[in-house]
């Protein structure tokens, strides 16, 4: 069982948590100008990176969403910070 | 290539078997091919055996990082069936066990298909009524879907916890006849030996470093080999291709995630049939040789990495007790990983991406095993005439842009 850490909660078991999305995705502006294929991206394209990754996670049990820095071959984990404007 | 028969083997027999020549030639890259197919599993396969021998290409090589059927061709369960929701699907999946079913004879080689049958089990009268929904629309797009009563289910499946205090008591489901397993490293082997013998080269230890693009169209590919041009190019890389379509600077809908498996020690056979139970999850089927083979659901976390991790391990494992409480005495012999790629609507992608002259075939999620022969036949329609195939159309990447989504996670409750 590996151990994640909320920043809100402090190190938690991995089952109160789940991934919810890459970090750092723009919504893309104006809206009316933006392609069906730009929208298309933005609702469903990722990265998918091998290795360093930088994504949102949910903490299920308290409700934060936060941003967790970890590789994504071997597991570990660098960092979990809060999302900005949100205070841990 | 020497043609496997009865004969053969006897007349081998009689000289102390010193007389078989490899399955498949190990090629070196050569300067250039008409199409190249990056992904040595059973789709690039197939892709490589279809294109020699429906489209007559003789110029084709596959390229593999490791060895051929070393990744998620040989990191499943092994299950063959076409019990899907939508038409689009059962299109697909069931022209895939189409073609299994003559492909032993098709390859000269023995891919071991049994057909023992499926049954999706449900424990609720909610889940039979899905069953029926899912029954109801097999027989609608013409494939063997029937659904089983509790007391048939049992009577197939009698180490089942029948106990009047269990947690899943069966109540049946939806039953497909001609679903089953088949050898699965015999899959690529066979692809691999036919496609050899037509021509095609089979590199192994290669890896993709880069794409030769010009003037928005494919020109070769960069590898750890040396470079290579042709200006037809397939992926069919499992969890790989978010990496190589990034190459052509094309992002995908797809996160990767370890699915991971487990076989028991052999025991004599008591189950000849493939179960899944909606309820716990598990899925389960016997070997040839006895061994009790059985996984689950996608693992909880996004990974490159071909482990497992324990959360999931324990959601198999006891999903499998509540269903045969007996097994709890077994021991187990191995787990594994593999990563596999999963798009939002639970359906592969297929089709042209990027740069001109570049297909791929991807997204099959948990379930590509299955469907490698129609995967390798409609990637080798398009890579062959450059445009879709009728099947192959509707799992085309612009779906997302038009939102003709196949959900089939919500269709037929696929695990992811």
């Amino acid at each position: 069982m590996q151990r994640f850490t909320c920043p809100f909660c402090g190190p938690r078991d991995e089952t109160e948590f789940h991934f919810a999305a890459e970090a750092a995705k723009v919504r893309p502006e104006p809206a009316p100008e933006v392609t069906d294929a730009a929208w298309a991206d933005h609702l469903y394209g990722t990265d998918a990176p091998k290795g360093h990754a930088r994504e949102v996670w949910v903490h299920l049990t308290c409700g934060e969403f936060f941003v967790m820095t970890r590789n994504t071959v071997t597991r570990d984990v660098a960092d979990t910070e809060a999302l900005p404007g949100r205070r841990a | 290539m020497m043609r496997y028969s009865g004969f053969t083997l006897f007349r081998q027999g009689l000289s102390g078997h010193r007389g078989w020549q490899p399955a498949w030639d190990k090629a070196t890259p050569k300067p250039a091919y008409d199409a190249v197919i990056v992904g040595g599993g059973g789709h690039g396969l197939a892709t490589a055996y279809y294109l020699a021998k429906v489209h007559g290409l003789r110029r084709v090589a596959v390229l593999e990082k490791g060895w051929i059927g070393g990744g998620n061709t040989g990191r499943n369960t092994t299950v063959i069936r076409s019990n899907y929701f939508y038409p689009e699907s059962v299109a697909l999946y069931d022209f895939a066990l189409r073609l299994y079913e003559g492909l032993s004879k098709e390859l000269n080689y023995n891919i071991m298909l049994s057909q023992r049958g499926m049954l999706i089990a449900a424990h609720t009268p909610m889940q039979m009524e899905i069953c029926t929904r899912i029954a109801n629309a097999m027989q609608l797009n013409g494939v063997d879907g029937t659904l089983m009563s509790g007391a048939e289910a049992r009577e197939r499946l009698p180490l089942l916890n029948q106990t009047a205090d269990a947690r899943f008591a069966c109540l049946g489901g939806v039953w497909q006849g001609r679903a089953g397993v088949a050898r699965h490293d015999a899959v690529a082997w066979g692809y691999a030996r036919a496609a050899s013998a037509l021509g095609v080269d089979i590199i192994e230890n290669c890896t993709v470093t880069g794409l030769d693009i010009r003037g928005g169209r494919i020109a070769g590919v960069e590898t750890t080999l040396g470079p290579i041009r042709n200006d037809r190019l397939g992926i069919a890389a499992a969890g790989a291709t978010p990496g190589l379509a990034a190459l052509a600077g094309v992002r995908l809908p797809i996160h990767t995630y370890a699915l991971q498996a487990f076989v028991s020690e052999p025991v004599k056979p008591m189950l000849d049939t493939v179960l899944l139970y909606l309820g716990t999850g598990t899925y389960l089927s016997q070997s040839d040789k006895g061994e009790l083979v059985f996984g689950g659901g996608l693992d909880r976390v996004p990974t490159h990495g071909q482990r497992g991790n324990l959360p999931s391990q324990e959601t198999i494992t006891s999903g499998l007790l509540e269903m045969f409480p007996a097994f709890g005495q077994l021991k187990l012999l191995r787990q594994w990983a593999g990563v596999v790629d999963v798009v939002p609507d639970s359906s592969p992608v297929i089709g042209p991406v990027g740069p001109e002259g570049l297909f791929i075939n991807c997204g099959w999620g948990t379930g590509g095993f299955k469907a490698i022969p129609a995967g390798g036949w409609l990637l080798a329609h398009l890579l062959a005439t450059g445009t879709h195939h009728e099947i192959s159309r509707p799992f085309d990447l612009d779906r997302f842009a038009r939102g003709r989504l196949i959900d089939e996670a919500a269709g037929s409750g696929i695990a992811h």
